[in-house]
């Protein structure tokens, strides 16, 4: 029977590739191993191998194909010994071709941008990252006095482009290592292989190996030597691979870079960013997928930041360089594909330690950080359309916390759901509850709710992982329970 | 053959080998099994070399499977193909017994095949699939077999070395004579636990066999790029530990140091260091595009010292097996793995209430 090529996924989560060149033409012998064509993605180009053994009957999609769908028959091989002129004709099997399953998480980008949360276009009406979304309907807002007001980190008529986290993330670095010569950058695989997860694209060819740095996998060793580094006068950025590598560091992290300042009665600090994807990706399974914002928000002596937007990745990152402390920097591997807007300025910096109101409303308060972000705009969107107006307050940095905005919004609402992707018990959302009790109590109509990872080790199986994982439908429930609705 | 293994091995490395000839009187190696020309290579008989050819190219067929349901979305997240090295763990395995356990990273598809787990239960953990080791909860990275005495597939590179010589640490406890094959990869031999580990497993002289896996890169940082003492045999010295390098790519080289580190460890003299110096063919993982090695050094490995094609010579021209039987193997392989991938993609995923199960006993 002749066997269909199909066009490969590369990664959990490409959906179409290019279909750059074919090394072998029609009637080419192949065998187990070759390489039959090379495709491109917006990261890298692989080359395709042979499974199968056989002639190269026919080419279905002729090389410099944009858009190649993944699962796409590209090709058909007639097994040894098989007619080859009759398996070209006999076109792609279209049974053979089996559906990838469903992308495990409702956070998967091509949704995201598709719900217009995270791609609008510069210039474009009120933006996901900037101006509040006015509803027409809304009684006006009235800010309290002396709460922060993010909407004047950008002045009014800056130029937005858009960009995406990864890009803003490796811009921030950049103009800070222009900026300060005691800066710089270490990690596993940052340089030559412009990272793992290539934020730090570039970095290497413009500062060079001095200042752009490739460690042998010892995080323990690395992390620690950053902290002594720092404790010398230096700013090192820590990257770690993924934060659950920084678990073998973890000890560096608390009780040396955390701990000093204090310990020294005040002479001597770490001045570093500790940095990286953090959480769940696609498919990675319980060790690769751990949120660990609860863990470090529950340590004195760290800042903890946890950007959704790009032009938060990049104004909080750059701040987090110049903080005179250690600051944990929480990214997330789903959202570095993800487009925003992000101001052109020369030195656009976040402060640490402030929220921002992302979306206002007037019945609920949706509360989250990074990516939860994307569960919580995607379930205020829906809920608007059953006339429930949400306010959603982004916490972007979860130690120092800003309690005082989201006080701010729970007193006008009356109501408080959190969502987050780590675990329950002890997690954010429970300090958010706790404060949101103890100031604004006369306040509230309803307990506050949270929206969390459920309280087990993430699986593998895309089934039990999507259910692991939290949903848009369970953060509308928790709202409308607590409008009780 | 092996002469030219050798040579190409030692060429790509050059500071290497002038490093590990000038350091050579100071290494507690008690030989280095590659290192003769052909014909002191160690032997295998027909029969032996028969079995590593049909234990081989389960390891190839099925990797290259995963590799194409990986393609087609059938297989999620991280998935590390073992493709060039599936001599280290045949030959390894050749050489301990029964009950010994076997320990390894996340490239451990190959490892558990050798245990005799069921190639249909990786291929479905793989799918995510009630019908995988870990009922789909655990993926590629994350296997194990109790019955196998496979004790995983671990995500956290450099973490199954300390577990391994805990591994060992109880078969002294328990004074029976398993020993601990404990396998980890040459970025991995650069995490501080290692050398914890060292330390107490010669401190106590625990049953382990330490097989380092150096297939030249680490994602994709080479070892001269990461290493200060790129020989990994010696990393045992300050420590009293002994340690060889082998040809990892030849079959018979790794079966035979296999049996000197497994007997030493048996016999209750301690841990031991085998350095496989082997390659992997494929990127690190699915989405590596491995632009840090040339296509040559990829190609030249995969023709003149391919494990398995090096057994198939040997079978054809020095045993006078006919090609025919060769094929036929070739033929049951490819059944097996297809048969594996059939229930792999017809199994259905777990139940929903395992979300909650195995958390807590
Ligand atoms: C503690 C830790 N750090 C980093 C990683 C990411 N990572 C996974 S595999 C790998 C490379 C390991 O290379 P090596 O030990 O040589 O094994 P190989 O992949 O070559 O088999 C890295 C850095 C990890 N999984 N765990
Ligand atoms: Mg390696």
């Amino acid at each position: 029977m002749p066997i269909d090529v199909l066009m490969p996924a590369l990664s959990p989560t490409m959906e179409q590739g290019k279909l750059a060149k074919w090394l072998k033409k029609e009637g080419d012998t192949v065998k187990s191993g070759d390489i039959l064509a090379e495709i491109e993605t917006d990261k890298a180009t692989m080359e395709v191998e042979a499974v199968d053994e056989g002639v190269l009957a026919k080419i279905l999609v002729a090389e410099d194909t944009d858009n190649v769908a993944v699962n796409t028959p590209i090709a058909i091989i007639a097994e040894e010994g098989e007619d080859v002129s009759a398996a070209a004709s006999a076109g792609p099997s279209a049974a053979k071709v089996e559906p990838a399953p469903a992308p495990a998480q409702d956070g998967a980008p091509a949704q995201m941008a598709a719900e217009g949360m995270a791609a609008e276009p510069a210039g474009s009406a009120p933006t996901g990252g900037t101006e509040p979304v006015a509803r027409p309907a809304a009684p006006a807002v009235m800010r309290p006095e002396g709460v922060y007001d993010a909407t004047q980190e950008i002045p009014a008529g800056t130029e937005l482009v858009t960009m995406t986290v990864r890009e803003a993330l490796r811009d921030a670095m950049a103009e800070e290592m222009r900026r300060d010569e005691t800066v710089f950058v270490m990690g596993e695989e940052v340089a030559e292989y412009q990272g793992a997860y290539k934020v730090t694209q570039g970095l290497l060819q413009e500062f060079g190996a001095r200042r752009v740095i490739d460690t042998p996998i010892t995080e323990h060793g690395f992390a620690g030597l950053g902290v002594g580094a720092a404790f010398a006068g230096l700013r090192p950025i820590v990257e770690f691979m993924t934060f659950n590598f920084a678990m073998q560091a973890i000890d560096q992290i608390i009780n040396s870079a955390a701990k000093t300042l204090y310990m020294s009665g005040g002479q001597l600090g770490a001045p570093m960013v500790f940095r990286g994807p953090n959480g769940a990706a696609s498919r990675v399974a319980a060790q690769h997928s751990h949120d660990y914002a609860a863990w470090y928000s529950n340590v004195p002596g760290l800042k903890v930041v946890m950007p959704y937007t790009a032009a938060d990745a990049k104004g909080l990152l750059k701040s987090a360089i110049r903080d005179p402390n250690p600051v944990i920097f929480l990214e997330n591997e789903i959202l570095y594909g993800q487009s925003f807007p992000v101001p052109k300025l020369d030195d656009f910096t976040v402060p640490i330690g402030k929220a921002k109101i992302h979306r206002e409303g007037t019945d609920c308060t949706i509360v989250s950080f990074g990516i939860g972000m994307t569960y919580a705009l995607k379930a205020a969107h829906e809920l608007e359309g059953e006339g429930i107006s949400c306010e959603v307050v982004d916490l972007r940095t979860i130690r120092p916390m800003d309690s005082e905005t989201v006080v701010a919004s729970v007193m006008k609402t009356g109501r408080c759901v959190c969502v987050e992707e780590g675990f329950p018990q002890s997690g954010v959302s429970a300090e958010i509850a706790t404060r949101v009790q103890a100031d604004a109590f006369d306040y509230l109509d309803a307990p506050v709710a949270r929206v969390t990872g459920k309280d087990v080790p993430m699986p593998y199986a895309a089934n039990l992982e999507k259910l692991a994982l939290p949903s848009v439908a369970e953060v509308v429930e928790a709202v409308k329970a607590v409008c009780y609705r | 053959m092996a002469t030219a293994a050798r040579r190409t091995q030692g060429a790509s490395a050059s500071a290497k080998s002038a490093a590990a000839k000038s350091a050579a009187g100071k290494s507690p190696s008690k030989g280095r099994a590659a290192k003769g020309a052909a014909t002191n290579a160690p032997t295998l008989s027909k029969e032996e070399e028969l079995h590593a050819y049909r234990e081989m190219l389960l390891i190839r067929r099925f990797e290259e499977k995963a590799g194409q349901m990986y393609g087609m979305g059938l297989i999620g997240g991280f998935c590390h193909l073992y493709i060039g090295q599936e001599a280290v763990v045949v030959g390894m395995q050749m050489a301990s017994n029964d009950g010994d356990q076997v320990i390894t990273g996340y490239r451990d598809h190959g490892h558990m095949l050798v245990t005799g787990m069921d190639p249909k239960g990786v291929l479905a953990e793989l799918t995510g699939r009630r019908g995988g080791y870990s009922k789909g909860k655990g993926g590629s990275m994350h296997m194990f077999s109790k019955e196998k005495q496979f004790f995983g597939g671990h995500g956290i590179v450099g973490a199954q070395v300390p577990l391994g010589t805990g591994l060992a640490f109880a078969n002294r406890y328990k004074g029976d004579d398993a020993v601990s094959l404990v396998y980890f990869g040459d970025g991995a031999a650069n995490q501080g636990q290692v050398y914890e580990s060292f330390n107490m497993a010669a401190l106590w002289k625990l049953p382990v066999v330490y097989v380092i896996e150096n297939n030249r890169y680490a994602m994709g940082t080479s070892v001269t790029r990461s290493a200060a003492q790129s020989d990994f045999s010696k990393r045992g010295i300050s420590f009293g530990i002994p340690g060889e390098q082998v040809d990892g790519m030849d079959i018979r080289a790794v079966r035979e140091a296999g049996a000197r580190a497994v007997e030493h460890a048996r016999s209750g003299e301690g841990p031991y260091i085998l350095e496989m110096l082997t390659y992997r063919y494929r990127g690190h993982s699915m989405s590596d595009p491995a632009k840090y090695r040339t296509k040559d050094e990829v190609s030249r490995m995969r023709e003149e010292h391919d494990p398995i094609e090096q057994v198939r010579r040997r079978l054809i021209g020095e045993f006078g097996v006919p090609e025919d039987e060769l094929k036929g193997i070739d033929g049951q392989i490819r059944k097996i793995v297809n048969e594996a991938a059939d229930f792999a993609t017809s199994d259905p995923e777990p139940d929903v209430s395992e979300l909650f199960t195995d958390i807590l006993h």
